[in-house]
């Protein structure tokens, strides 16, 4: 009785803040856009009852993903958000993996303090490490001031609203979510492996590509999926570092919803988000909770 | 018992396989192992015997190749083996933890060392074939570790160390996971495979009887420095100091001083009385010495005894083990000394119980006088 | 084993220059006495002054720090019991969908989960502002904190528990004698992270807002959207400036702890001896 109270709560919570929520947005998909408010027709109306609803069902339909199909724009940032995230986490994990191996193989009287450095920059506002970049990559910013100064370049690059700007703000905010859980495998990872490895015949290299490498694997693919699930989602950074040309599938969502104030397509476009993303949801859902068996 | 038996330490022209000369190795300001010298023979099963911290551990690692000595050098059949890295050397170790590869199964954890060596890939399957048999372990050679139970991880940590037919095999604790029946078992085990393939052996261990049970040699060591090295009934019969007979099995240790004596006998005076004992050596009047006399050399009686020594004291507690049981006698000066009985009769039929008086005896050549 | 070699310090070191540059010559230019934040004109402390002015910023940081006590307070709550479900009540119907609630929302594109609450308000009828922004927060936060809470409720001994309801607790008064004192310092690092979370969510309270409301990250976006400006530096040094604060104070506060605790053991230990 008591059990069944403690998990009703945050069940139920989910439930109606988590769950329902999705259900609206998938209905909206299938409704038409009306200048009203709120603005999409057709509203349930219960009062009417039986008939109602199967009024209610009946005027729904496919139309916004018809149009989602038809319009390049959907499909393009759709594919470039998808292309954008991959990159941008093969980038992250490249510079991740070093520095959490780095970091597991420094004594252990540095983890702590190295531990915090990673920390800190996650508990600073998202948006303020994103503004820093706006500074630093524009056209009289310091990246090209400096380069400008050691003569590689002689006319500033444009690299602010590129997709190479946004590419450095991923690899840069998402950094800590890849380094962290690779930072927690190595750091379990017993050493007598590396020293069997050692013992049998390996050099270290060959030590860490036989050994250190499949068994961080659990870590790397946490790291993956942190990076690579928000990322097709990511609004904040190519709103504000990228530009005209860079197409993602979040940013096209919000003006949608903001400035075009099409509730039902972008409702669709939400749809499409989340069956693109369902699979790799499901997949990091079922490792964090096999990760969490291994450890009890 | 062979006629010819196995002891090349003692013959002046045998060349030792492992030489340890005055190597010291530190840690900081923390001595490790202080300026010690071994010599380890060929097809010998040595073990390194002490507690924790003793610096057995660091000892062989540095055989390994994981540590390197601080002073003094290691060599491997006459050559110093400072210069070859790890994986270079014709030594493999059997972990602690065993340190299987989780990620690989039983076949590929053996096959690992044989494909970083110059073995041809057709030979591979075959050696991890004989030695999945040698261990008796063919039908997991597709498991994971994590789905063998731990005398079989121990069997495979064993057969893994081995495939490359290593000159000498290193064992840190390979049976500290196991229960003490299984522990037996593989003791037997380990000497068996030892004795077929004839490569020498060498255990780390802090588990005494491990180390008598399998070793050619023992050494006991303390605070980096060997204590004794011998058979292992020489050590636990000729102790060369009071440490090493505390640390082997159970003693009673004996202050005194020497009264009068030749090379074969001599009296020492102590607070209980005087003991008759045979020293190894002539000792001088006055010097102080420690007689150590193990529990089951003493007798127990309830009359006076005709023996060299004996002494009066009364039960003041009895440890019953089953087999055997241990009185512990308080002396009539205080002293505590224990005597150990082999329980043929029963329980019931005991003849001293808590609080008798009682006589302890034991003749001349019972005890050992230590001067260290 | 453990030691620095060349490749270690080299990738940590360009890690972390990568990490901190950027912020370094965010908060060195909100310093800088000229409007341009790209070109140095002498000291100044004038943007400081500015923004202590300025009633929107100040109003908005009002809200955001309201919206982030309640909605931490009510994420560590929720996360705290979804914690014990996940980790103690083993099977039980709708297991699957129960978990995957609370790992979702952790990679869920915030677009998406604004998107969904708000269009949940509107077809409850409830009027937008702080509240459905902390209902919203709450929400996804609580993931966050379970996450925390159950990682550590994961490695903790179930006996101690049992040792409360032999020696008489009843459920709830071990949970509350027991269990929470041990798991506290998960319970309050996940209300942390709620808290900060919810500071810095410019998405989903872009969403779930109404007039009534604006928080710093909406007024910051709207404010950076045109240009970078020495004002927002300034807010953003403040801010950086209290978030690591805070972090090295839990640091600090967590290390003399743990050296406490040795001490004592130490103590006690030659006690004993």
């Amino acid at each position: 009785m008591r059990r069944a109270f403690i998990i009703s709560i945050p069940y139920l919570w989910l439930v109606a803040l988590f769950l329902i929520p999705f259900a609206i947005v998938f209905k909206l998909s299938l409704s038409d856009p009306a200048v009203a408010i709120p603005p999409y027709v057709p509203t349930l109306d219960l009062s009417t009852g039986w008939t109602g609803f199967k009024d209610f069902l009946s005027q729904l339909d496919m139309e916004n993903f018809i149009w989602l199909t038809e319009d390049n724009l959907y499909w393009k940032a759709y594919l470039s958000s998808v292309k954008i995230a991959f990159f941008s986490t093969v980038f992250t994990l490249l510079i991740g993996f070093p520095i959490a191996y780095g970091m597991a193989q420094a004594p252990k009287e540095w983890q702590a303090t190295l531990m915090m450095l990673i920390i800190l920059p996650f508990w600073t506002s998202f948006l303020i490490r994103v503004y820093a970049w706006m500074g630093i990559l524009s056209n009289e910013g310091f990246l090209n001031q400096f380069l400008l100064w050691t003569g590689f370049i002689s006319e500033p690059l444009q690299i602010i609203n590129t997709n190479i700007a946004v590419y450095i703000g991923i690899v840069y905010t998402y950094l800590p979510f890849m380094v962290l859980p690779i930072y927690a495998t190595l750091e379990k990872l017993d050493p007598s492996y590396l020293e069997a490895a050692e013992d049998l015949g390996c050099s270290r290299t060959s030590a860490f590509w036989s050994v250190t490498a499949p068994l961080s694997k659990p870590g790397v693919i946490a790291g993956c999926f942190l990076v690579f699930i928000p990322v097709v989602g990511e609004f904040v950074i190519p709103s504000l570092l990228g530009g005209s040309r860079t197409l993602m599938i979040g940013k096209v969502l919000w003006d949608e919803f903001f400035s075009n104030r099409d509730w039902p397509v972008a409702s669709a476009v939400a749809v499409i988000l989340l069956l693109i993303l369902v699979i790799p949801i499901i997949l990091f859902q079922k490792q964090q909770e096999r990760a969490q068996e291994a450890e009890s | 018992m062979s006629t010819d038996p196995f002891r090349p330490w003692e013959d002046p022209q045998a060349t030792p396989l492992i030489r340890f000369e005055n190597v010291t190795k530190r840690f900081g300001a923390f001595v490790a192992v202080d300026n010690l010298s071994l010599d380890i023979y060929e097809k010998e099963f040595f073990a390194l015997l002490g507690a924790s911290g003793c610096g057995k551990t660091t000892l062989m690692r540095m055989l390994a190749g994981f540590e390197k000595p601080t002073e003094g050098r290691i060599t491997l059949n006459g050559v110093d083996i400072a210069p070859i890295p790890v994986n270079k050397r014709d030594i493999n170790m059997m972990f602690q933890s065993y340190a299987l590869f989780p990620h690989l199964t039983v076949a590929d954890n053996i096959a690992f060392g044989l494909k970083r060596s110059d073995m041809p890939k057709a030979e591979i399957a075959g050696r991890v074939d004989e030695m999945l048999n040698l261990v008796q372990l063919s039908q997991f050679a597709k498991r994971k570790p994590h789905q063998i139970s731990g005398g079989q991880r121990q069997r495979v940590a064993l057969a893994r160390s081995l495939a490359r037919n290593p000159k000498v095999l290193l064992l840190d604790e390979p049976l500290a996971a196991l229960d003490k029946k299984l522990r037996q078992e593989t003791q037997f085990e380990l000497m068996d495979i030892q004795g077929k393939l004839g490569t020498t052996f060498m255990i780390v261990t802090h588990d005494q009887e491990e180390a008598m049970t399998v070793a050619s040699r023992v050494a006991v060591m303390n605070a980096g420095v060997i204590k004794q090295i011998a058979t292992p009934d020489a050590i636990y019969e000729r102790p060369n100091s009071a440490y090493v007979a505390d640390f082997i099995g159970e003693v009673n240790l004996i202050d005194g001083k020497v009264t009068s004596g030749t090379e074969k006998s001599c009296k020492i005076i102590w607070q209980g009385g005087t003991i008759t004992a045979q020293p190894r050596a002539k000792l001088a009047k006055g010097t102080e010495v420690r007689y150590a006399i193990r529990p089951e050399k003493v007798v127990i009686s309830a009359s006076k005894p005709e023996a060299t020594n004996a002494i009066k004291g009364k039960v003041l507690d009895i440890a019953y083990l089953g087999n055997i049981s241990t009185y512990h006698v308080e002396t009539d000066s205080g002293q505590i000394i224990k005597a150990q009985l082999t329980n043929v009769r029963r329980l019931s039929q005991r003849s001293f119980a808590w609080e008798d008086p009682v006589w302890l005896s034991w003749t001349e050549t019972a005890g050992i006088v230590l001067t260290e | 084993m453990k030691r620095f070699t060349l490749f270690n310090i080299t990738s940590l070191t360009l890690g972390f220059a990568f990490l901190y540059v950027p912020i370094l010559i965010l908060i060195i230019f909100s310093f800088n006495a000229s409007r341009l934040v790209t070109v140095w004109a002498g000291f100044s402390t004038k943007w400081y002054g500015k923004l202590l002015q300025n009633e929107a910023f100040l109003d908005a940081a009002w809200v955001t720090l309201k919206v982030g006590i309640l909605s931490s307070c009510i994420a560590t709550v929720l996360g705290t019991a979804a914690a014990m479900v996940m980790v103690r009540s083993g099977k039980f119907f709708g297991r699957t969908l129960f978990s995957g609630m609370i790992y979702a929302p952790l990679v869920m594109p915030e677009v998406i989960t604004g998107l969904s609450l708000l269009l949940l308000f509107i077809s409850l009828g409830v009027e937008r502002g702080v509240m459905t922004i902390v209902l919203a927060h709450a929400t996804f936060s609580m993931c966050y904190v379970s996450v925390v809470v159950s990682s550590r409720l994961v490695s903790f001994d179930q006996s101690l528990e049992e040792a409360a309801l032999d020696l008489g607790c009843s459920q709830f008064d071990a949970f509350k004698s027991v269990t929470l004192p041990i798991i506290a310092p998960a319970v309050i690092s996940g209300w942390l992270l709620a808290f900060t979370l919810s500071l810095d969510d410019l998405v989903i309270a872009s969403f779930t807002t109404g007039p009534s409301a604006t928080t710093l990250p909406i007024k910051i976006y709207s404010a950076v959207r045109l240009g970078v400006s020495p004002e927002i530096n300034a807010l953003s040094t403040l801010l950086i400036g209290a978030v690591t604060i805070g972090v090295i104070t839990a640091s600090l506060v967590t290390k003399r702890a743990a050296v406490h605790r040795k001490r004592h053991e130490e103590m006690a230990r030659q006690a004993e001896g």
